[in-house]
C-alpha cells in the first residue's frame, strides 16, 4: 500500500537541463516553486489567513503564512481571491465510467447485472481507472482535486482508489490503492444479497467468517482442505485486509435501524467503518457519534426515495454534525459526471443548517481523515500535497468561478472536452472536422 | 370519460355551427357538420374564478420576468389575479400588507418536464405509472390518468417556489401519450389540479430510449431508422383517420340534406317538422321544404370508429396538442423538425436537447423551444456533447430556452440551476441579464405549456402565482420564504406546521 507517491523533486537550475528533462520525460512538468500571494487562505486546520502566502515546491506545500515569497519563486498575485485545499469527492466511480449506459466504457462493476457474483471483494478500481477520462478535467474545473473512485453494485462491490485529478498515466492518477472496501446494505445491496436484510447481513457475516478462517489456514486452502466457500482466493484476501484493519470499509445504508445494525456488525467484526448515505442517520445521530464513525452524506436529498429512506431530510448533515458526528459531504454515488457540483452540495448543506467553516472542512480535511489520507491531503500546511484551488470568491457561491487549480503542485489546465465543444460551436456553422 | 361526456354535451347543443337556432335550414351551408372527436380540450375552462383576499407584498426587489427589476417594489393581487405591480402602489382598503423588505419576489416557477405523480416517491414498483411500455406508440394514454395527487414531492415543490409543472409520460415509447399541466394546489384528484385552460402535451421520444426498450425485446424499433419509421406510421394513420372523419362529415351532411328533403316532401303541408335528434348527436331543425319530392336516402352513414390515440395525434397536427419531444442529438432534432413538416405539425419544445447549441440558429428560426438542464450529461452517449453554455448560447441566438428538471430533486433548486447556467454563460463572454435567466424558469416554460397569457410573469391580469425569496434567487444560500398560488399562501417557511402534508407521509414516524 504505497502512501501518496512522491516523485523525485526535479529542480531545474539550468535552462538546458530543463530542456533535456522535458525531452526525456514528455508530459511531465518540471517542478517549480510557486508562491500564491495576497489571497484569503482557508488553511482548514488553522485559522483563516488574510493576505497570506502559500508556497508550493514541487509536489508539496512548503509553507503557508504571511511572510514574503521566497526568492526565485513564480509569484502569482491572488489578491481578492480565496484559496482552499482542493475539494475531495468520496463517492462515485470517477475515472471508471465514461458513459453510464455504454458497457464498453464502464469499469465500475462486472457486466451481467444480477447474474454477477454479489460479493466481489477482489474487484480493484485501480485496474480500470482511465486517466484520460473526460470526466477528470470536468470535475477539476469544479475545484475537485481528489476523489475516492469506487466500484459499485452487488453486496460487496470491491475496492476503491484515491485518485488525484491530473495525470496521463494510471500511476500519476492513483495515490493509493486499494483504499477501502465498499459494501452496500442499502436497497440495491440487499437485493443482491438475497432480497432480505437477513440474507444480506448473513452472506456478509459468512464471507468475513470465511476470510478470517482463510487468513489462519492458507495452507489448508492451497491443499484444497478448506471448507466450501463461494468466494475466490482474491476475495478472501481482500476481505482479510478489511478484517485486519489494513483498509477501512465503507458501508452504504439508509434506514435508521440498518445504521444501528451496521454499527453492531462493524464492532463485532472490528471493521474500520465509514457509513455512506445514512439518509435516516439523523434519527440515530447520538449512536453514530458515540461509535465515532464518520458519515458520508449527500446533502441534496429530501424525498422518501424508498421505504428504506422515508426520513430523508435536507438537514441530515447539519443534524449529524450538531450531534458530534464527523460528516463528509458528497455529490452522491453516481458515475462521476457530477462531481463538479460538490461545492453546490456543500453550499446547500450550509443553507440547511451546517456552519460554513464546518462544511468547508467536510469537503477537504474530513474526507482525507476518513480515508486515512490526512497526512498528505485535506488542508493547506507545510508538507502536504499541493492540491490547491484559487476561487474568485466564496467557494460555495454559484457566482464564484474556479480560477486556478493546482494538482500535486502543477497548475492544471481548465480546458475540458466541454469547453472545446463550446469553442468549436462559438460561431455557426461549425467548421468541418479536421 | 371526461372527453366522451364533453363530446356528448357539444353534440346536444347543436354542433359547431349552432344550426338548430336558425329558422331557415334550407340552404346547404346551414346544415351543420357533425362534431369531430378530437376538438375537445381536456383541461377545465380558463375562465374559472378563484376567490382570494386582497394582498400586497411590499418593499421587495421585484423581478417581473417581463423585463423589469424593481427596487422597493410591490405586488398586489386579489381573487387569484395580479392587480398591480410597481413602486408606490396605493394600498386598497381591506388589503392585507405583507412586509417583504429585503426579500426578492419572482413569478412562481414552472417546470416543463416532470414525472411527479406518475413516478412518485417512494419509487416503488407499484408506483411505476409513467411508461406504458407495452407498445412503442401509445398516444391514447394520458398522464393525468396515472397521476397520484399524494406524491410527497408536491409539498416539497411548493416549498421550492414551484407552482406549475407539466407531468409527462416517460420516454420508453416513440409516442408516449398525453402530458398535462398541473397547478400545484394540493387536491384529491388530477382533474382538480389540472391548470385551467392549459392545452395538452404529447410526449414523443427520439434516440436511445425507445430503441433500447424495444430492441432488447427484439421488436421494433431497435434502431434510429426504426424510430422514425414508427413516428411516420403513427402520423400516417392519424392523417388517414382525419380524412376518414372529414369524409364522413361530408357524407353525413349530404345524407342529412337528402333526408330533410325527403321528410319535407313526405310531410308536405306541415309547417314545422320539429326538431330531430340524430343518432350521432346532431340536432337539426328540419324546417319547411320547397324541394320536389326526393327519394329516401336510406340509413344514416355511421361514423368511423373512434380512436383516442389518433384523436390525440390529429390534435398534434391541428396544433391543439403541443409536442414535447425528448431528443438529445442535433441531427435527430433536425430530423424531427423535417418530420413535423412532412405531417403538418410543429414541435413546441425539444426536451433534454443537450446538443441544441449546435443548431441554435435553426431552433430560433423555427421557433422551437429548448427545455434542458444546466449541466447533466454523460449518462448515455446521446448526452455526451453537453456544454455548460447551452442555454446561454440559445439565448444569444434568440432561441427560447427553458430550464427543465425531469427530477423531483433538481426542480427544487431551479433558481440555483438557472444561476449556474447564467454565470457559466457570462464567464464564457455571453451577456445573460438576470431577466433572461429568470425567464428560463418562468415565462419561457409558460410558453412551452401554452399558458403564457395566464402565467409566467408578474403582470396585471395574470394568475397570482408569486414567490418570496429570502435573498437573491441566484445565491446558493437563498431560500423560499413564501409561495402564493392563485393569490393564496400555499407555503410559508415561518409556519412549517401549515405546510401541506400528503396522506402518504402521515404516521410514518420519521418526523424530528
Amino acid at each position: 500500500m504505497p502512501v501518496a507517491r512522491t516523485l523525485p523533486v526535479a529542480r531545474c537550475l539550468l535552462p538546458v537541463s530543463c530542456f533535456l528533462f522535458l525531452l526525456v520525460l514528455p508530459g511531465t512538468s518540471f517542478a517549480e516553486v510557486i508562491a500564491l500571494v495576497n489571497g484569503t487562505v482557508h488553511t482548514i486546520e488553522g485559522p483563516r489567513l488574510e493576505r497570506a502566502t502559500v508556497v508550493i515546491d514541487g509536489e508539496r506545500i512548503v509553507s503557508v503564512g504571511t511572510g514574503a515569497p521566497p526568492a526565485g519563486a513564480r509569484v502569482i498575485d491572488v489578491a481578492g481571491k480565496v484559496v482552499t485545499p482542493g475539494f475531495v469527492e468520496t463517492q462515485g466511480s470517477l475515472g471508471l465510467v465514461e458513459i453510464s449506459l455504454e458497457d464498453s466504457s464502464v469499469d465500475a462493476r462486472p457486466s451481467g447485472g444480477e447474474a454477477a457474483d454479489a460479493i466481489r471483494a477482489a474487484f480493484l478500481a485501480a485496474d480500470g481507472l482511465n486517466p484520460r477520462s473526460t470526466l477528470i478535467p470536468i470535475g477539476r474545473r469544479g475545484g475537485v482535486t481528489s476523489a475516492v473512485s469506487a466500484p459499485d453494485g452487488g453486496l460487496v462491490a470491491g475496492r476503491s482508489a484515491w485518485i488525484d485529478l491530473d495525470g496521463d498515466t494510471p500511476d500519476r492518477l492513483v495515490a493509493r490503492s486499494p483504499l477501502a472496501l465498499h459494501v452496500d446494505l442499502g436497497d440495491g445491496g440487499i437485493a443482491a444479497g438475497g432480497g432480505a436484510r437477513s440474507t444480506a447481513f448473513g452472506r456478509l457475516r459468512e464471507a468475513f467468517d470465511d476470510a478470517r478462517l482463510y487468513a489462519k489456514n492458507k495452507g489448508a486452502y492451497d491443499r484444497r482442505a478448506f471448507r466450501e466457500t463461494p468466494l475466490s482466493r482474491l476475495d478472501l484476501e481482500a476481505l482479510g485486509d478489511a478484517l485486519a484493519g489494513r483498509i477501512p470499509v465503507v458501508i452504504r445504508t439508509a434506514r435508521a435501524s440498518d445504521v444501528l445494525r451496521v454499527l453492531d456488525l462493524a464492532r463485532e467484526l472490528r471493521l474500520r467503518l465509514i457509513l455512506a448515505g445514512a439518509e435516516e442517520g439523523w434519527m440515530v445521530a447520538d449512536r453514530i457519534a458515540a461509535a465515532q464513525v464518520p458519515v458520508i452524506v449527500h446533502p441534496l436529498e429530501n424525498l422518501p426515495g424508498s421505504f428504506s429512506s422515508l426520513g430523508t431530510r435536507y438537514d441530515n448533515a447539519a443534524r449529524l454534525a450538531a450531534a458530534g458526528v464527523r460528516v463528509v459531504l458528497s455529490t452522491g454515488a453516481d458515475d462521476g459526471h457530477g462531481v463538479r457540483n460538490l461545492r453546490q452540495e456543500a453550499g446547500n448543506a450550509v443553507t440547511h443548517g451546517m456552519p460554513l467553516e464546518l462544511a468547508l472542512r467536510s469537503v477537504t480535511l474530513e474526507p482525507a481523515r476518513t480515508f486515512g489520507m490526512d497526512r498528505d491531503y485535506g488542508s493547506l500546511a507545510a508538507g502536504k500535497v499541493a492540491n490547491v484551488v484559487v476561487w474568485s470568491g466564496d467557494p460555495f457561491e454559484i457566482s464564484t468561478r474556479v480560477e486556478r487549480v493546482f494538482v500535486r503542485g502543477r497548475e492544471t489546465s481548465l480546458v475540458t472536452r466541454q469547453t472545446q465543444l463550446r469553442d468549436r460551436y462559438r460561431r455557426l456553422p461549425a467548421p468541418p472536422a479536421p | 370519460m371526461r372527453r366522451i361526456l364533453l363530446l356528448a354535451l357539444c353534440a346536444a347543443c347543436g354542433g359547431p355551427r349552432g344550426g338548430a337556432e336558425e329558422p331557415e335550414a334550407t340552404r346547404e351551408e346551414e346544415i351543420p357538420l357533425p362534431p369531430l372527436p378530437w376538438v375537445t380540450p381536456t383541461s377545465p375552462a380558463a375562465d374559472h374564478v378563484v376567490e382570494s383576499p386582497s394582498v400586497m407584498l411590499r418593499g421587495a426587489t421585484v423581478m417581473t420576468a417581463s423585463g423589469d427589476i424593481l427596487e422597493n417594489g410591490s405586488v398586489l393581487f386579489e381573487d387569484g389575479r395580479i392587480v398591480a405591480v410597481g413602486q408606490g402602489i396605493p394600498v386598497p382598503e381591506g388589503c392585507e400588507v405583507v412586509d417583504a423588505s429585503g426579500r426578492w419576489i419572482t413569478p412562481g416557477l414552472i417546470d416543463t418536464h416532470s414525472h411527479v405523480g406518475v413516478y412518485p416517491s417512494p419509487g416503488a414498483a407499484a408506483h411505476a405509472d409513467g411508461n406504458e411500455a407495452t407498445s412503442p406508440t401509445t398516444p391514447q394514454v394520458d398522464a393525468s390518468d396515472s397521476f397520484w395527487p399524494q406524491d410527497p414531492a408536491i409539498p416539497r415543490l411548493l416549498a421550492a417556489g414551484v407552482t406549475t409543472i407539466q407531468v409527462l409520460p416517460g420516454s420508453a415509447n416513440l409516442i408516449g401519450g398525453r402530458g398535462f399541466t398541473v397547478h400545484l394546489v394540493p387536491q384529491r384528484s388530477a382533474e382538480e389540479m389540472h391548470f385551467p385552460g392549459a392545452p395538452d402535451g404529447m410526449k414523443m421520444a427520439c434516440g436511445e430510449n425507445p430503441k433500447r426498450v424495444y430492441g432488447e425485446r427484439h421488436s421494433a424499433p431497435s434502431t434510429r431508422m426504426g424510430n422514425v419509421a414508427g413516428y411516420r406510421a403513427a402520423f400516417q394513420g392519424a392523417a388517414e383517420y382525419r380524412i376518414a372523419w372529414r369524409t364522413w362529415q361530408e357524407q353525413w351532411r349530404g345524407w342529412r340534406r337528402k333526408r330533410i328533403a325527403f321528410e319535407r316532401a313526405r310531410d308536405a303541408g306541415t309547417a314545422d317538422a320539429g326538431e330531430q335528434e340524430s343518432r350521432y348527436g346532431v340536432a337539426v331543425d328540419a324546417g319547411p321544404t320547397k324541394a320536389p319530392a326526393p327519394e329516401d336516402p336510406g340509413p344514416e352513414p355511421p361514423p368511423p370508429g373512434r380512436d383516442f390515440g389518433k384523436d390525440a395525434l390529429v390534435g398534434v397536427m391541428e396544433g391543439t396538442v403541443l409536442v414535447q419531444n425528448h431528443c438529445y442529438r442535433a441531427d435527430e432534432m433536425l430530423r424531427m423538425i423535417e418530420l413535423g413538416r412532412e405531417f403538418g405539425f410543429r414541435i413546441r419544445s425539444f426536451h433534454h436537447a443537450v446538443e441544441a447549441y449546435k443548431i441554435r440558429d435553426v431552433l430560433a428560426r423555427e421557433e422551437v423551444a429548448v427545455s434542458t438542464w444546466s449541466d447533466w450529461w454523460g449518462f448515455k452517449l446521446e448526452a455526451y456533447d453537453s456544454v455548460l453554455e447551452n442555454l446561454a448560447l440559445l439565448a444569444e441566438a434568440g432561441a427560447r430556452g427553458v430550464l427543465h428538471s425531469d427530477s423531483p430533486m433538481y426542480v427544487q433548486r431551479f433558481n440555483q440551476e438557472a444561476a449556474k447556467a447564467m454565470f457559466d454563460g457570462r464567464a464564457a463572454g455571453i451577456d445573460i441579464p438576470e431577466n433572461t435567466a429568470l425567464r428560463w424558469i418562468t415565462a419561457n416554460p409558460a410558453w412551452v405549456l401554452g399558458i403564457h397569457e395566464r402565467t409566467g410573469t408578474l403582470e396585471p391580469g395574470k394568475v397570482a402565482d408569486v414567490v418570496v425569496w429570502s435573498g437573491s434567487p441566484w445565491s446558493v444560500y437563498t431560500r423560499v420564504d413564501q409561495t402564493w398560488i392563485d393569490g393564496r399562501l400555499a407555503y410559508d417557511r415561518a409556519h412549517p406546521e401549515r405546510t401541506p402534508r400528503t396522506d402518504f407521509e402521515v404516521g410514518l414516524g420519521v418526523d424530528p
